[in-house]
């Protein structure tokens, strides 16, 4: 980049090519500028195809069911383009028990992710500022689990849940939330994410706060969990959009619908309309304006918290 | 000090070691314990003792009724194992090439870097369920895939489907929700090279491909590896997508059952008034050792190629 100042001033001359290093270099210029045309072209032919699905999602909630059955146009062409959002909307929205799933996503998402975090905060500090016998052997043993197919799980915590009396027909709120969430108080990923956090914090600190007279407990709260802001939010933000992905262990441990959470509620919606008598017909429009009720927070959330978000999850990589 | 501090750390360590070991350690023993266990009832505990058929009925080997020769049930050899290995050797492969190739392009440019790294990790966050029914309405028999394509009535996710096609589409769905993961692991390893190399590579004067095998892919193996790991394991344990895209009612008995997958299999066991417990677990051990032995055999090839 500092180059082309000094070689304007030296303008070389090739022998027996009759080029000079100008014009050598403005050739050089234009293939690079064409290689970045085509790199960019490249890359945003691949962003509009990532992009595809959530823009189609969005369009044909907006669209009447008879345009969209036509599946022919990207955009609402037919009636009137308010009313179709609105009718779509709240049609959906009365069968669709949006507000109450919320409800329940966020009650097993907030209490999860809060017991996680204490959990992980205290491990943490176990396994990234004392010292003890094993310590390293019983981290690496942490660390195995997460190749461990939960699979292997699921079939004994089933087991475990029905043994306590959590799963059936019949159980309560209390006794559905509680089967959702005790299995997922635990997470060595995060456990890991803070640990290599923790590890971070200078010596010296905890060192003067020994000094000070201050007990482990209270240095860990006062000082090494408002160090590690940055890494409690990405867990925070990562753990509820967890939550709200949860398909599998909610819809085995659940069979009463009151409690069901988003996803599981998602996947199990009858969105039909009676169009003619007894005939119902599932509304596709319908369908896609719920995929939208249930993808767009987790979207907002996203847009609000990326850099959280991305440095958390990249940083899994970086260690290898 | 040192042994002070060693009491205080179990303390502090109890809450995480009592759950971890009511729901992942014991859990991992005992299913191994339950796939050997001969009609398991998982509400009483009572079984008829220790038995291989629970293997031989995932099998196809063994009759689940004995003296029945039509209750050999052949699914999981017959389609959750071939589809599983299908959709990890296709899509494992292509997802890490393209989310190379895009992450090397994303830290070539600078106009619109971070834009552009903000669009490929969106799908991360987002609901596998939801997108894969936005999908399946996509390449519907009317979608919008079939009409700009001029494919009129091709079916591709419907019940009445080929095989083929819904698999393209399965496949397809995965590598679109598993490029941002590797995307973003590949672009914080590829900032994290010192730039030092590159430009001693320029003083060598050799070019940007010659650069992009010899540095950067050298460079990236740690993470590279990684990935390959991580991914092996998430395309075997393949089930949301399924879930999300088909809408087929596999729990009706008639049904074919040809899109299943080896988890997918396995959670067919545990639905139903009778969750078929020792099935299930005898399936879950056979794809732990699956991966296992992938996860073995990577680290072993690897071990020569990676650069730390």
């Amino acid at each position: 980049m500092k180059n082309p100042s000094i070689s304007t001033r030296l303008n070389l001359i090739i022998p027996g090519k009759q080029k000079d290093i100008r014009s050598t270099e403005k050739r050089d210029r234009v293939l690079k500028a064409i290689a970045m045309i085509i790199l960019y072209a490249i890359l945003i032919i691949a962003a509009i195809g990532i992009l595809l699905p959530f823009y189609y999602m969005i369009i044909a909630s907006f669209m009447s069911e008879a345009e969209l059955k036509l599946g022919s146009s990207f955009w609402p062409m037919q009636g009137n383009f308010f009313e179709n959002i609105s009718y779509n909307y709240t049609e959906t929205l009365s069968r669709f028990n949006y507000f109450k799933y919320v409800g329940n996503t966020l009650i097993v998402g907030l209490l999860t992710t809060v017991g996680q975090m204490f959990i992980t905060i205290i491990s943490a500090f176990a396994f990234g500022r004392l010292k003890f016998k094993g310590r390293d052997t019983l981290f690496a043993i942490f660390l195995a689990t997460m190749m461990i197919p939960g699979e292997m799980m699921v079939i004994t915590n089933y087991t475990t849940m029905s043994n306590l009396g959590l799963i059936g027909l019949q159980t309560t709120g209390l006794q559905s939330f509680t089967a959702m969430i005790l299995p997922f108080l635990t997470s060595v990923f995060y456990i890991y994410l803070l640990r290599e956090n923790f590890r971070q914090i200078p010596n010296e600190l905890y060192l003067a706060a020994k000094v000070d007279g201050k007990s482990d407990w209270n240095y860990l709260w006062k000082v090494m969990v408002p160090l590690s802001m940055p890494t409690l939010i990405t867990i925070f933000i990562l753990g509820i959009i967890g939550s709200w992905n949860a398909y599998v262990w909610p819809k085995l441990v659940v069979s009463n619908q009151d409690y069901y959470l988003v996803s599981v509620a998602l996947r199990g919606a009858t969105l039909q309309l009676e169009e003619r008598p007894d005939t119902f017909v599932t509304q596709t429009s319908w369908v896609m304006a719920s995929t939208v009720l249930v993808t767009l927070p987790l979207l907002i959330l996203f847009i609000i918290f990326r850099k959280y978000i991305m440095r958390g999850v990249g940083r899994a990589g970086i260690k290898g | 000090m040192e042994s002070k501090n060693n009491w205080k750390a179990w303390l502090y360590l109890a809450p995480v070691l009592i759950l971890m070991s009511i729901f992942t350690f014991y859990p991992l023993i005992n299913t191994f314990f339950i796939s050997f266990l001969k009609n398991f009832d998982y509400r009483s505990g009572a079984n008829s003792g220790f038995t291989f058929d629970n293997y031989g009925i995932v099998l196809g080997i063994t009759e689940k009724v004995a003296g029945i020769p039509e209750s050999k049930v052949t699914e999981f050899v017959q389609y959750a194992l071939p589809n599983t290995f299908l959709v990890t050797f296709i899509t494992v492969p292509i997802s890490i090439i393209l989310s190379l190739l895009i992450a090397i392009g994303i830290n070539n440019v600078k106009w619109f870097k971070k834009g552009l790294q903000t669009i490929f990790f969106m799908p991360y966050v987002t609901n596998i369920i939801a997108v894969g029914m936005v999908f399946s309405v996509i390449f519907g028999d009317n979608g919008i895939f079939n009409f700009i394509f001029g494919l009129s009535g091709t079916k591709w996710v419907t019940e009445s489907a080929s095989w083929q096609n819904s698999m393209t589409i399965l496949c397809l769905y995965i590598i679109w929700s598993a490029l941002p993961y590797k995307i973003l692991i590949f672009s914080s390893g590829l900032q994290n090279i010192d730039k030092q190399y590159y430009d001693a590579a320029k003083i060598d004067g050799s070019n940007k491909w010659k650069t992009t095998m010899k540095i950067t892919i050298p460079l990236l193996s740690p993470q590279i590896l990684y990935i390959m790991i991580t991914s092996f394991i998430g395309a075997f344990k393949e089930y949301n997508a399924v879930v999300g895209l088909f809408n087929r009612n596999y729990t009706d008995s008639g049904n074919v059952h040809d899109l299943t997958t080896v988890v997918y299999y396995i959670y067919q066991q545990l639905e139903g008034n009778n969750p078929q417990m020792h099935i299930a677990a005898a399936g879950a051990v056979i794809l732990f050792a699956i991966i296992m032995v992938f996860t073995f055999v990577q680290m072993r090839v690897s071990k020569k190629r990676v650069h730390y």
